[in-house]
């Protein structure tokens, strides 16, 4: 689920700050899904404050976003900085989906306790939910071809094509929690602003490439 | 806090009460913050003595009070009642406090007066909330009823909860308690209150018309535009595994206040 600067195209090789390679990606996963253990293991001891069901639901929405804008920040990252985390961007994209995965599954299961009347009202009717919904549909195609034989197969520009579909996932993750609360209180804006920053950057690559200047 | 005597009540529910715990955490009181622990959080930097009440507007009586004196000349009840917040979870609360109508009654309301219109403090230096860079809500917070329903003997002017004086999350010093309405009409920290001709401006209804009405009565059969209304999860039911339950029209109290509404669209009037 990475953005299209794509793992077939060789990577920019000499940028890179020589730290980043050290980390084995397994530990971005396994970090990565330490908030997710961290949350469940409140609930499931009574500590996750007056609505438990919601609390978790929203800590795991809340991290799908975070992975979901870390994956999409990998590549203005090297522009402007020159700091190359290209090899981690699969795992980001993927913790982004674990997450949006449980996020949903808690809504189904403990949220609405499978009452399927309730669900699908709650997905044709309501806003937020159709596009929380959709996010995680046009996330799943990605999650499920973000394998290297997968790029083989699809070949890298499809492949990269495909992947394009990020940007819709992160733009309707991003609404999806601002449709959610009352008012407008800081916080889904905030989101909301970095995901509209990281696609604008997208929508300037000239401008980027300008940035990035001659390599040293 | 001090302890507060009070007389049971013929209207208080005997469902498991909300932990106070729970009740004194999870709250929202926007002027402290949007997150539902920000009110236990910030909202002891606000000094509730003295504190002074207005009562005004078309009343042959109008007077500022010192809390003291406006509570006073009533008896305290407890009020045991359901809590139904708009986003759909509820809690069961002991209230301390005493009819609206008693207070209204004092001021000798003329004939014309047909609404409530009631007030919180506006003090950005003790509520961070309202000195926030993008404001939640145009402050200070308004909140209004129909003369008959604040005249009705299940509305009443919190001053306490679970025995004691209330914490400022829960709207120190003084509160309203509207049993069968969303919990967004129950103003906090109230410092005027005012008879008025018109339909007064409520803070909710401001802010998305579509979404808050003036009337703000529970009702399973009306959702909100983003989500549905028809169950509601009581605070403290079980952890994770807790299911829904259905929502009650009216909150429960539909046969004592089903007629304040008799022949009104209530989708229309929602």
């Amino acid at each position: 689920m990475a953005a299209p600067v794509s793992a077939a195209r060789p990577p920019a090789g000499g940028s890179t700050r020589s730290w980043a390679p050290m980390v084995p990606r397994w530990t971005v996963y396994v970090a990565g899904l330490i908030p997710a253990a961290w949350a469940l293991g409140l609930g499931l001891n009574d500590a996750l404050g007056a609505e438990p069901i919601k609390e978790l639901e929203h800590l795991l929405g809340l991290w799908a976003l975070r992975f979901l804008l870390a994956a999409l920040a990998v590549t203005p990252l090297r522009q402007l900085t020159g700091v190359n985390l290209l090899r981690y961007r699969r795992a980001l994209g993927l913790l982004a989906f674990y997450y949006a995965a449980l996020h949903l599954a808690v809504y189904l299961l403990l949220d609405q306790g499978l009452d399927a009347g309730a669900i699908a009202a709650d997905v044709l009717k309501r806003p937020y939910i159709t596009v929380g919904f959709a996010s995680f549909l046009v996330l799943l195609p990605l999650a499920a071809t973000s394998t290297n034989g997968m790029i083989r197969r699809l070949g890298g520009r499809a492949w990269a094509r495909l992947h394009r579909f990020v940007y819709l996932a992160a733009a309707l993750a991003a609404l999806h929690f601002v449709l959610v609360v009352k008012s407008w209180p800081a916080e889904p804006l905030i989101y909301a602003a970095a995901c509209a920053a990281l696609l604008a950057s997208r929508a300037y690559p000239a401008a980027a490439a300008a940035r990035r200047g001659p390599r040293t | 806090a001090d302890v507060l005597r009070a007389a049971a009540s013929r209207f208080s529910t005997d469902e498991k009460q909300t932990s106070r715990q729970d009740a004194t955490s999870y709250n929202n009181f926007y002027e402290f913050g949007t997150d539902k622990g920000d009110p236990a959080t910030y909202a002891g930097a606000l000094v509730t003595k003295p504190w002074t009440v207005r009562v005004d507007g078309l009343v042959d009586k109008p007077a500022d009070y010192a809390l003291d004196d406006l509570i006073k000349p009533f008896a305290l009840e407890e009020r045991i009642y359901r809590h139904r917040c708009v986003e759909g979870w509820s809690m069961v609360i002991p209230w301390l406090g005493f009819p609206l109508a008693e207070v209204i009654r004092r001021a000798e309301p003329s004939s014309a007066a047909k609404f409530v219109a009631f007030q919180t403090l506006m003090r950005p230096e003790q509520m961070r909330g309202q000195r926030g860079f993008l404001p939640v809500l145009d402050w200070p917070y308004v909140e209004g009823l129909r003369v008959d329903e604040a005249m009705h003997p299940l509305t009443i002017l919190a001053v306490g909860m679970y025995g004691e004086t209330l914490p400022n999350q829960n709207g120190a010093p003084l509160r309203l308690v509207v049993p069968w309405k969303y919990g967004f009409k129950g103003i906090k920290s109230i410092v005027r209150i005012s008879l008025v001709d018109k339909e007064p401006p409520t803070s909710w209804n401001r802010q998305a018309p579509s979404e808050y009405g003036f009337y703000s009565n529970v009702n399973p059969a009306v959702d909100h535009p983003r989500w549905s209304q028809a169950t509601e999860r009581r605070i403290g039911d079980g952890g994770l595994f807790a299911k829904r339950r259905p929502t009650l029209p009216f909150n429960g109290y539909g046969e004592q206040v089903a007629g304040l509404y008799a022949g009104m669209d209530l989708k229309t009037y929602f």
